[in-house]
């Protein structure tokens, strides 16, 4: 089944924008999604009718705020297939989600010489948390290395988990696209004894996932990547770990108890957030789930599918051997990211040049400064397509990437 | 939006395609600096040498070359400055650095010292009589452009926040 992409184009305001005249082509959705009309109404919906603080007020204004952040609560864990809504946590962004694991599940459980199992193709945000406790407790981190096609190197992995305390790893790579085997990967830490966290941010959005059966222990992820508000995040946890886990952030919100003398902590999932939550932003969040569920994770996953392997095509085409394009050479392998380097041209320059034909991309290191030297690269320019993109758009951003590759051949 | 004419103007093109000063000096007796721009990644080492750091702001810039590697705006500003600053005194470096700084429209009292130029650049009021604006930037006025694109100011001020780095580490370490 394909998509109506003209009709899902048609939900989301900020694509009708046009800019001196043009319309606006986005192709930065790995970055942040843009929301269709019904994210959008659902938060005005909250704060013009709903408005009150959560789980405090005995009045009906409480009580209506109240039943909003726990249905949304509940549509992200059924969207995810948790086993209990308890089980999901809302942090500001999936940042927050994989620092609560590393400053709760970690200072509870990993010493100085404890290791953690990372790989090549992370984001900052499954980085530097676990840096910050090689400095505090002395863990030890290790890389899962990456091979020429942009795929997990997976030769060596029963050494690298061997003694292990966790894995933590992206399920899709923001940079290259490649989508991590997953089975494989738990399976292998299973038998290790380490404990799992999937970083997917980039996995959510864009396929089904069910992480009852997934059999990890933590998945982070963030809304504003599928269609939702920016400052709501989820962090899924199996019950029994976040139940022994220390709380992270202290505050209202997520005591049993408080006295002079100490505190106890209340249960899941309001432990681990303490002060007022964001509930528009979490009304915001279960509509886009509602979205998506509308059009069904399946189509747009296949869409992708296939609107990836027309840009792959066509930019091999028109650009040939400028064109240097990274990660998997399979679209059915990758989610709809492409990174590429285009000549002598470099990625901000040609990230002007797309501007100018109101092609929105990103470039830079897309905050995974150890995969660009691992790449031998300082910076990418990054196309990342949703289910609003269309060929329309692959075909503007190819005259855009030609112009700046006769710009700036040196 | 303004046109990509005002950005890539050809001597912006041209430095970037030659780069002058291009390379590496034996350290010592040269200094090595490194400059990052934390948001795209773009980076700049300036090997620095001056004919006597005890002079303080009298000192000469008598060597300088220009490694790293980054976009069309920072590799060429950081091109045209090399050509500039060699054969000047520290203190002229500093007027220099000024006067680039005051054509992209950033006044040293909205610098917070954190390097956070762009954000300044863009609130920054114009006209503000500046007394740099006499010193004569040549070729590096090509660059004027940039202000029109904000997020490129940090491109174009790569270079020179590098330099003066390695100036103001060369002048303590003589102290």
């Amino acid at each position: 089944m394909s998509l109506d992409v003209q009709a899902i184009k048609a939900d989301f305001p900020l694509l009708q924008r046009q800019i001196d005249g043009e319309r606006l082509i986005y192709l930065d959705s790995a970055n942040t999604s843009q929301k269709p009309a019904a994210v959008i109404e659902a938060v005005d919906r909250y704060y013009r009718t709903h408005n009150a603080n959560v789980h405090r007020g005995s009045y009906q204004l409480a009580v209506e705020a109240t039943a909003d952040l726990e249905g949304a609560r509940a549509k992200v864990a059924r969207f995810i297939g948790a086993p209990h809504a308890h089980e999901v946590i809302f942090t500001k962004n999936a940042t927050e989600a994989i620092n609560l694991v590393a400053q709760s599940w970690g200072r509870a459980n990993l010493s100085a010489g404890d290791v953690v199992v990372i790989s090549d193709m992370e984001h900052h945000a499954n980085i530097v948390p676990w840096h910050m406790l090689v400095d505090e407790l002395g863990i030890e981190l290790r890389w899962i290395p990456i091979d020429e096609q942009g795929q997990l190197d997976l030769t060596d992995l029963d050494r690298l988990l061997d003694g292990a305390a966790m894995l933590s790893i992206t399920a899709m790579s923001n940079v290259l696209g490649t989508i991590n085997p997953l089975d494989r990967l738990i399976t292998a830490a299973r038998a290790a004894g380490a404990a799992v966290m999937l970083d997917a941010s980039q996995h959510v959005p864009h396929m089904p996932i069910n992480v009852g059966r997934l059999g990890a222990d933590f998945v982070a992820f963030t809304g504003h990547k599928m269609l939702g508000p920016m400052g709501i995040g989820v962090l899924w946890g199996r019950t029994d770990l976040l139940e022994a886990m220390p709380p992270w952030i202290g505050g209202g919100e997520m005591i049993l108890n408080v006295t002079k003398t100490g505190f106890t902590t209340t249960e899941l999932p309001w432990k681990f957030e303490a002060g007022t939550p964001m509930v528009g932003d979490a009304v915001g969040l279960g509509a886009a789930v509602d979205y998506l569920e509308a059009v069904g994770l399946e189509a747009i996953r296949n869409h992708e599918v296939a609107l990836t392997s027309y840009a792959m095509r066509l930019l091999t085409d028109r650009l040939g051997d400028q064109l240097h394009l990274f990660g998997p050479s399979e679209p059915a392998q990758r989610g709809g990211v492409l990174s590429f380097t285009l000549g002598d041209a470099h990625p901000h320059d040609i990230a002007q040049v797309l501007d100018q034909h109101n092609v929105c991309v990103r470039a830079g290191h897309h905050c995974a400064k150890p995969l660009m030297q691992v790449l031998g690269v300082g910076a990418t320019t990054r196309v990342s397509l949703y289910l609003y993109n269309d060929e329309s758009d692959i075909d503007a951003l190819a005259g855009g990437l030609e112009e700046a590759s006769a710009m700036f051949a040196l | 939006m303004p046109g990509l004419e005002d950005l890539y103007r050809e001597i912006i093109l041209d430095h970037y395609r030659s780069p002058r000063n291009r390379g590496e000096l034996d350290t010592p007796p040269a200094s090595r600096t490194e400059g990052f721009n934390p948001l795209c990644g773009d980076e700049i080492v300036i090997y620095l040498i001056l004919d006597d750091p005890s002079k303080g702001d009298q000192a000469i810039v008598t060597d300088v070359k220009i490694g790293g590697q980054g976009c069309s705006i920072s590799q060429s500003s950081a091109s045209m400055m090399s050509v500039t600053v060699l054969g000047k005194t520290i203190e002229e470096v500093h007027q220099l650095t000024q006067a680039f700084k005051s054509m992209m429209s950033i006044h040293e009292h909205d610098i917070g010292g954190d390097g956070s130029e762009a954000e300044a650049g863009v609130g920054a009021v114009s006209g503000v009589e500046n007394p740099s604006d006499a010193v004569s930037l040549g070729d590096l006025e090509a660059l004027r452009g940039v202000v029109k694109f904000p997020v490129r100011i940090k491109c174009a001020t790569l270079g020179w926040n590098t330099l003066n780095q390695a100036l103001d580490d060369l002048l303590n370490s003589s102290v």
